[in-house]
Formats: structure tokens, sequence, C-alpha cells
């Protein structure tokens, strides 16, 4: 498996996954070049607005460059609209940036999590070409994707309170983070819920 | 950057920097690199097909979405919506089948607006999607089983490959369980089938490519389409018999502080009750 | 000869011809990889050993019931995920020496031993190796308690806990490290952090992975077959798993 991926070079891994009334968003903080790590302060969750954030992983050039683009697409939103976007429109968003690039991608993996009016909870992947999968259980992305699915799908069940819902979260994350070289070096959880967004930084292995 | 309202098809503009990114980190010879380029993760590998009966079609599909060897979505729907009389199941990159039947699907909703008419013909929807495939030869990898009823030729069927060919047939199946379908359909399949005989025949067709092949799985979803085009049994989820066996009775449940945390913040929402002025 | 046969067109291209022409060469490849994963777990009288029994080519399904396990003697059971044909070598070569060792020796051999020879027997391999990516199993004859061995396919082998292999190592591996290692339980002290599974618990937590495994890797899947090795004798356990 030694092929290029610019998904995986700079390394990072989102986790996400659905509650009652509630969703949590997980992700690492290692900015690597390949094997070397470069800082362990790396911010890969996006604010889009107060129950909207956008996490992403991939190439970290191109998180930027697509966050920053969301931004400026959100802002133009609310000056038309005069409203906050619905979770779904930021998809349909994200997933047209993404598609316009179908040949000359973008190397991303956007995960999307929000809390639409009545506190449903929303939570979406996508790949590099925008392909939205909306789920109402739990989505990974990043170089332990394989893990963080391993990981949800014996952790994760249905129902879950936000502060059950930040333990199953961090413990899928910090256990797939584990076995990764290329994530880790601590970890950071949002849960949003009714009253407000809970940030949470986790102590983690570092190395 | 081009302004952004103004812009209109693909965007080429990162195509250079991905290859000298690519060429920089990679031994590999020109022609692969551009393969990797091309190279989209998520597929839905898959058993889509369709039938032919009296009255209408049978379209169906499984519900595997896969990312390499692992299931990236148990439960996506394959089966999109073109007009109100025509529905299109996608196999190949999911991307690329998302994409191009919500193109096609409003272009198609435009052109029953232009002609004033209630129901627009499958055929209409087949040739669009044959010549947009076509243009982009065969890169835009969506393999379609198209299906709908309309008042020009009633029931019709198609599929239409990447690459722009079509092929009409009472009976098609496509995607990599295609040849599981195909293999039911080519010993129950008859002349004279009724609705419910068509919904049986396909059912058993989908489920031959969850069983057999790796890349399908999951459920099969069927939309039915009848009466000159007028009624759609859309049945999304029609069996769901592959579910987990099992999961350890007492659950895995962690106690509150389990996780040891660092830091802790609670970001209240911001409340708007009044607005005093818009600027 | 001293010249070329004049019979014989010889053919030159540059060099750049010459490397798109062999680039689309179809190179021949000795290996198959057919899915499946393996599973050991030791606890203080008892040793587990699983595998599901699906064998996969590509993307088809050429045999739902295709065993992965051989119990080697009373005290030791070898798993091994990789290729098929490999596999099946492997377990019958073992089992030949088991037999040897028998019949010079009078008595079984011993888990640690076992654990060693089938090291040596994949090292001696070392330049052609057998693709079988094995997990051992078993009891100490004397105390009683369980032990795992991880290989890979050329013979390094660790004593572990816990440890699996395969399609679906990826997806186990953590769930495994958090319930038995507790490894993510930072704040909580060394000796209380390791799980004391019972038996029953044991498994429980391994046909669990194993559903899980099969929800989300497609090659593993079909049946778990579950081999517990405890003083009282070797126990084989089947368990449907998903079929799709």
């Amino acid at each position: 498996m030694s092929q290029v991926n610019p998904l995986h070079y700079n390394g990072g891994a989102v986790f996400a996954a659905t509650g009652n009334q509630c969703v949590a968003i997980a992700a690492d903080r290692r900015f690597g070049q390949a094997q070397l790590t470069l800082a362990c302060d790396a911010n890969r969750l996006f604010r889009v607005h107060d129950r909207l954030v956008l996490g992403l992983t991939g190439l970290a050039t191109d998180c930027l460059t697509l966050a920053e683009r969301v931004r400026m697409r959100t802002n133009l939103y609310r000056l038309g609209e005069k409203r906050e976007p619905k979770p779904a429109t930021i998809s349909a968003l994200v997933s047209a940036l993404l598609y316009e690039r179908r040949f000359a991608p973008y190397f991303v993996e956007p995960v999307i999590v929000g809390l639409s009016g009545d506190n449903k909870p929303y939570c979406c992947s996508m790949d590099l070409l925008g392909t939205p999968m909306e789920t109402d259980e739990f989505v990974a992305a990043g170089t332990c994707a394989e893990s963080l699915y391993g990981t949800g799908e014996t952790f994760w069940r249905p129902g879950l309170d936000p502060e059950d819902l930040f333990e199953v979260t961090a413990q899928c994350m910090l256990a797939a983070l584990d076995r990764d070289c290329l994530s880790g070096w601590g970890a950071v959880v949002y849960v949003l819920h009714s009253e407000g967004v809970t940030v949470r930084e986790l102590k983690a292995r570092m190395d | 950057m081009l302004l952004e309202q103004d812009f209109q098809g693909f965007s080429f503009d990162l195509f250079l920097r991905n290859q000298q990114l690519l060429r920089r980190w990679s031994n590999e010879s020109k022609e692969r690199i551009e393969n990797v380029l091309a190279k989209p993760p998520r597929k839905t590998g898959t058993t889509i097909a369709g039938v032919l009966f009296a009255g209408g079609v049978v379209l169906g599909a499984d519900t595997r979405a896969t990312e390499g060897n692992v299931v990236a979505d148990k439960n996506c729907s394959k089966i999109h919506y073109i007009a109100s009389n025509i529905y299109c199941c996608g196999a190949g990159t999911a991307a690329d089948t998302e994409a191009t039947t919500q193109l096609i699907a409003s272009q198609m909703e435009l052109h029953r607006q232009a002609v004033d008419r209630d129901l627009v013909p499958v055929a209409a929807a087949m040739t669009r999607l044959k010549h947009y495939l076509f243009r982009y030869q065969g890169y835009i990898s969506a393999a379609l089983v198209l299906g709908g009823v309309d008042e020009l030729n009633g029931p019709s069927l198609y599929t239409v490959y990447p690459h722009g060919s079509v092929d009409q047939l009472p009976y098609v199946s496509m995607g990599s369980g295609s040849l599981a379908a195909m293999a039911v359909f080519e010993a129950r399949w008859h002349e004279a089938l009724t609705e419910e005989e068509a919904k049986c025949l396909v059912y058993e067709a989908i489920s031959a490519g969850i069983e057999n092949d790796l890349g399908s799985g999951s459920n099969v979803d069927l939309c039915v389409v009848k009466n000159g085009g007028r009624a759609v049994d859309y049945l999304r989820g029609y069996a769901k018999e592959n579910v987990r066996v099992y999961r350890k009775p007492t659950g895995h449940v962690f106690a509150r502080g389990t996780t040891a945390v660092l830091a802790q913040e609670l970001r209240k929402y911001v409340q708007v009750t009044r607005v005093v002025s818009d600027l | 000869m001293s010249h070329p046969d004049p019979g014989f067109v010889s053919m030159s291209f540059d060099s750049d011809t010459q490397r798109k022409i062999v680039s689309h060469q179809r190179t021949w490849s000795p290996y198959v990889d057919n899915g499946g994963t393996v599973l050991a777990l030791a606890g203080r009288d008892y040793a587990i050993v699983a595998a599901d029994t699906r064998l996969s080519v590509g993307f088809s399904i050429p045999s739902r019931n295709f065993t992965k396990i051989v119990q080697l003697t009373d005290q030791a059971v070898l798993a091994s995920a990789g290729m098929g044909a490999d596999r099946q070598y492997l377990h019958k070569i073992l089992r030949s020496r088991l037999e040897i060792y028998r019949y010079q020796h009078q008595k079984e051999m011993s888990l640690g031993a076992i654990a060693q020879l089938l090291s040596n027997t994949l090292y001696s391999r070392r330049f052609f190796p057998i693709y079988a990516f094995n997990v051992l199993g078993g009891i100490d004859a004397n105390t009683g308690e369980g032990f795992v061995f991880g290989y890979d396919a050329i013979g390094s082998f660790e004593k572990v806990k816990v440890v699996c292999s395969g399609s679906g190592q990826t997806l186990v591996q953590p769930v495994l490290d958090q319930q038995l290692a507790g490894r993510q339980k930072y704040d909580v002290p060394d000796d209380q952090r390791m799980a004391s599974l019972s038996l029953a618990e044991a498994i429980e937590l391994t046909r669990d992975v194993f559903n899980s495994a099969a929800e989300r890797d497609i090659l593993t899947g079909d049946a778990l077959e579950l081999y517990a090795v405890t003083a009282s004798g070797v126990r084989c356990e089947r368990f449907e798993l998903r079929r799709d």
C-alpha cells in the first residue's frame, strides 16, 4: 500500500456520531508531513454557525482553502437570505464545491454535523468528489477511517444523551488513534446539544 | 480564481498542481499518475436491475456503498429520481451517478415545462444521458439502468454505459453483481410477467447480487412505474434481510468520566430576540 | 554462438517505449488474498481462537464454509488468515511435524515449543514466504494459564494477551485494545486498566467484534468458528454471521 495518497500526507482523522437531540464530532490534532510530525495543535473542525460544524481531513492546504470558501459562501448566504443555513444546505454547498473539481479534486474528506431547528441531529460525510452520505448513526474520515468504523460499529448505539455520546465518541476516537501513526497527538470533541456546544480537549497519547 | 457566480462546468485549475504533487511523491510513470488522479474512492460496487411488464417497469437496487474493502454506507439509495414518470438506478462512482442523474433530472423538468406536457418521454432522458456521458469519453463512470413509462412508447427500459452506449432490453442488470442478477433473469424471466411477478423477479435478482457479490449488500430497494407513468411505488427497503446477527447483550457502556479531559468549555448559543437594524 | 541467428528478427526500442511496454505487461503473482479475519485472546485460565469461514477471491465467494483454524494439540489451536492454499499447506506440515514429535518423544509438544516451531517454519521460507498471517492460542500444560502469539508472514512473533489478523484487523484491533488493555483510560493506574474477562465474557466480546467486522468489512462474514481452550480440553462453537 505504498501508493501515493495526498489524502494521507498531512494525517488526521475525524469521527462524528449522533445521539438523542445531540450530535458529536471528534478530531485529532496532529499536523504532519508523511511520517514526520510538525505540530500537535492542528484544527480540523470549523464552525460554520452556532449549530453547525464542518470537519475536514486530508491535504491541509485544501482543507483551509475549502473552509475559507465555505465561510465566504455562508456569509453570502446570510446576506442574501437573512438567516442561518440549514445543515443540508451546507452539505449541498460543499458537495457542489467538490464535484465541480471532479477531475482535479481538492484532497479533502469533509464531515458535516449540525442541529436543525428542533435539535434534530444531522450527520453527513463525503468523499473527495463530494458524494454526500447522510446517516443517523456515525461517520468516519481520515487516515484511520477503517479503525473508526470498527470502533463505532462496536461501541456506538442509538439514543445516547450528550454526556454518554461524549464518552462513546471519545473512546471510539482514542482507540482508533492509538493504532494509527498518521493521526493522534491529542484530540478534541465537540458535542452539539440543546444548551450549546461543549468543547472538550482530550488527554491522549502523544506519539 | 474565476468569479464564483459566473462559473459553470468542471474546473481543472488544480489539475497541474495535483499532477505535480503526485509526480513529486511517487516514482510511478506518467500514465499511472493520471489513473491515480482520476481514481475516486467511494464506489457503489453494486447490483442494479430492471424488468418490463405489461403495464410498466420495475427497477431494483441494493444499498451498499464501499470504499475499498470497507462499507461506507450500509443503506444508501441508488434509485434516483429523473422525472415523475422516470427513475434511474446508478452503479459506478457514487459522485458521478448522483451528479449525473441530478443534472439530467433538472434538464428534464425544464424540458417538461418547455414542451408544456405532464410527462416527458423516457427516450429523451436516455438521449440526454448518453450524449452527456459520451462527451466525457467514459471518464464520468456512471453505469445506469433507466426505466419509466410515457405516452409515446409505453413502458421503456434502457441501460446506459459509462462511454455513452445504450441497450434497450426487456430485462437488464448492471454493476459488479450484474452477473448474479442476470443469472436469475435468464433462469426465470418470461414474456407475460405480471406486476407482482416482475417485482418478485427483480427482488430475487438483486438478492442474488447481494448474496454472491461482495460489492453489493444490505437491503433491496424497488421502484415500480406504472399506470401510464402516473403511478409510482417507490419501495425503499422492500426487503431487509441482512441485519447484524448478534450484539453483546449488555452493550458497551462507558461510565461517565472514563475519558480523561484536559479542558472543557460550554459555548452557549446566542439567542437573537430582537433585530434593531438590518445593517 | 558468436553471431545472432539470422532467422531471428531483433527488435530494439528506445528506453521510453520499452518502459511503456513493460508497464503494460501483466506480471504473474504467486499470491492471492482470500480475505477473512482471525483472532486470539488469552485469559487467566483459557484461550480463545476464532475466525470467520468466508473464502473470497476478488468480489466473489467461492466458499462460505472454509475453516481457517486447526487444532494442533489439546492445548494449542492455530488460526491463519491470508491465502487459502498456503494456509492448508502450512497447517498440514505443522500437523505432520507434531505427529513425528509425538512418536519421538511420547508426549505432546508444549505451547511455547509450537510457537517457536511455527516461527522456524515460516522463516525457513524467508525469501518465498508462506502467505499466511497466523495467530496461535493455547494454555500452558502445567499452569493452565492462557497465552497467545501473533505472527507476521515470515516468522517474527510476539507473546501477547490479544491479537487479530487478516482483512478485519484494522477494524477489530482498536476495539480489543480498548476492551482488554484499557489503553484509552489514561488516568487509571496500570493494574486497574487491564481487564480480566471470564470465558463467557470473552466469548461474548469475540462474537461482538466479529459481527462488527462483518458489518463493515466486505471480506469477513458467513460464520464464526470459535475454539475455546481450557484445562478440560478444546471446545469448538459455531455462530452465524452476515452473509452479504
